[in-house]
């Protein structure tokens, strides 16, 4: 499997992570590389083996579904980059 | 008492109980420490006010008569985990500015028992590198040197800026984080004590999430008793963590006994690497010699699925840190990019997350899209934890088979020099060949040191328990502690 450059500026986009024309020959070959690594796996037969999914047998917790936090308005905005009347500002989003 | 800062845990517990010293005078010798040794690069953010408080407090509670053994201890904290009104960035631009509300849950746990937070340590961008070299703050540099040599060694990583401060004497103990050798690997660069627990012993809540199924914290200290003390201190069930095991936490420090007479020690043969340095495989058998001579038995073993870990990490470890690193987008917290006039939201993210993101970051995060996107789901995510799954049967049917901890190398070679940039990422990975398969296994693990390189370099032996064995563990690291009787410090050259 080999990543070309559309490629590249395809996973970019999905990740949200803009990346020059320019660089995207290098990105690409840096996935591949990446890429060659895993495929290793490939060699490996997993017929009929669970993904793992905990490291001992554990039921995940579940808890009351009670409200047991609030009003801390202005303790989540005091790290935003731009917040305005008590929401996060953004550029315009609809036209 | 003089060099207060190169005290032990224990050493300064002892000497705070019986009245010898103060946690003002030890917290005074370690900021006096931490100033002389910027050239370390380890403390990036230092907080000698909150540490001084802290140090006057302890020592109140020391003198009520009511104090726990980390009371009054001065400590480092990995910039991974959030501190409340101090800058916790986990080394990356996209945090600039950011000073959490609250206090990790680990952290918290240390300062409820009175433990003093000198600063904020050093580390790889998310804890995503094996040198330090990827952090916002610069290099954090190895106090060892090679021989004669005045080039700057990497104290390894991500924990380097622990792993640096620890042994430099900056602080008598830091914590780290493991995602796959992030403590263990530093441990055994800068000759110190470095355990990663159980996943689900330490509380993964408040530390900046990089793969949520593998990190782990941990302590990272000058011995291996005082890795028992503050692990101890560390762990526990935590209900704002999901995986976080609702299990006693034993006493550790009780358990170091030193012996091991008839405890099995699996030699993995698959760990025995083609082209290994002799004095690794050296300091290895060295260590088999002297875990046998202390009574324990020695058994060849075998985990067929190794040389799968590191692909099946480097499938895993990114697909969970697109997934996490997906909250940065500019909007809660951290950084945000300028924008030009007609700009959008999506031009915000991509330009945020393109400034803010290092470049083995975005790596990572792309990879890790990749391997979830449509189509490739099965054939990359799903099938790395299927390995995943193969890797921790192996060690399953070890334990299953009697044996009662394994001893492996900690890192393929001693620390190396920084900024030889590696061009190829999967050379940087073969780092955590050795260290890797425990977090995929979410066993303990740690790193002990055992003896210095013909360049005078530490090198690090490996421990691995059965899960949840932290104390059996600890027990053994003590007796071959015990036995490699490492002693050696870097000279000071900062």
């Amino acid at each position: 499997m080999s990543i070309d450059t559309a490629t590249a500026a395809k996973v970019a986009k999905l990740a949200r992570i803009k990346v020059d024309e320019d660089d995207l020959p290098a990105l690409a070959q840096e996935f591949n590389a990446i890429l060659g690594f895993i495929e290793q796996l490939n060699e490996l037969d997993v017929d009929g083996i669970d993904p793992m999914v905990s490291v001992t047998p554990m039921r995940l917790k579940r808890r009351e579904d009670v409200v047991t936090d609030g009003d801390q308005q202005a303790r989540i905005l005091s790290n935003a980059p731009d917040a305005r009347e008590g929401f996060f500002a953004v550029p315009k989003v609809v036209e | 008492m003089s060099d207060l800062n190169k005290l032990t845990i224990a050493g300064a517990r002892d000497a705070l109980r019986k009245g010898d010293v103060t946690s003002v005078e030890l917290t005074e010798a370690c900021l006096a420490a931490i100033d002389g040794a910027d050239a370390l690069g380890a403390v990036v953010h230092k907080t000698p006010e909150i540490a001084l408080d802290r140090a006057r407090a302890a020592d109140a509670r020391i003198k009520s008569g009511d104090a726990p053994a980390m009371c009054g201890i001065p400590l480092g904290i990995k910039d991974l985990f959030c501190t409340e009104g101090v800058p916790s960035q986990a080394a990356s631009k996209i945090l600039e500015g950011f000073r959490p509300e609250y206090e990790s849950t680990v952290s918290g746990l240390l300062r409820d028992a009175g433990a003093v937070m000198l600063g904020k340590l050093n580390m790889d961008e998310f804890a995503m590198g094996s040198s330090n070299e990827t952090s916002v703050y610069g290099n954090a540099v190895n106090p060892w040197r090679a021989g004669n040599s005045d080039a700057a060694l990497t104290p390894g990583g991500s924990s380097g800026g622990s792993a640096s401060a620890v042994a430099a004497d900056l602080c008598l103990a830091a914590t780290g984080t493991d995602t796959g050798g992030s403590i263990r690997q530093p441990a055994a660069f800068t000759g110190i004590v470095g355990l990663k627990p159980t996943y689900g012993r330490c509380s993964r809540w408040g530390i900046v999430a990089f793969a949520s199924s593998l990190d782990q914290a941990g302590p990272m200290t000058k011995t291996v008793r005082d890795a028992a003390i503050m692990g101890q201190a560390m762990m526990g069930h935590d209900p704002k963590d999901s995986t976080s095991a609702d299990l006693p936490v034993p006493d550790f420090e009780a358990m170091l006994t030193g012996d091991i007479k008839g405890q099995v020690i699996g030699i993995p043969k698959e760990y025995r690497m083609d082209g290994m340095p002799d004095e690794i495989e050296a300091l290895w058998a060295k260590g088999r010699e002297m875990l046998q001579d202390a009574g324990a038995v020695l058994r060849d073993i075998s985990l067929p699925h190794t040389k799968y870990a590191l692909p099946a990490y480097y499938v895993i470890a990114p697909a969970e840190a697109s997934s996490n690193l997906a909250r940065y987008d500019g909007v809660r917290f951290g950084y945000r990019a300028k924008l030009d006039q007609g700009d959008g939201i999506t031009e915000m993210y991509e330009k945020t997350r393109a400034e803010g993101f290092g470049a083995e970051v975005k790596r990572r995060v792309m990879v890790g899209t990749y391997v979830l996107s449509a189509g490739f789901y099965d054939a990359y995510y799903n099938r790395a934890r299927k390995v995943r799954a193969l890797i921790k049967r192996d060690f399953d049917q070890v334990f299953e088979g009697g044996v009662d901890a394994i001893l492996t190398p900690a890192t393929p070679s001693a620390a190396f020099e920084l900024g030889q940039t590696h061009q190829d990422p999967v050379e940087m990975y073969l780092n955590d060949v050795f260290t890797v398969t425990v977090n995929l296994a979410g066993l303990p693990g740690i790193s002990v040191p055992v003896g210095l390189d013909g360049r005078g370099l530490p090198l690090g032996l490996q421990l691995i328990g059965k899960p949840w064995d932290e104390g059996g563990l600890l027990n053994t690291a003590y007796a071959l502690e015990q036995a490699a009787g490492f002693v050696d410090k870097p000279v000071k050259w900062w």
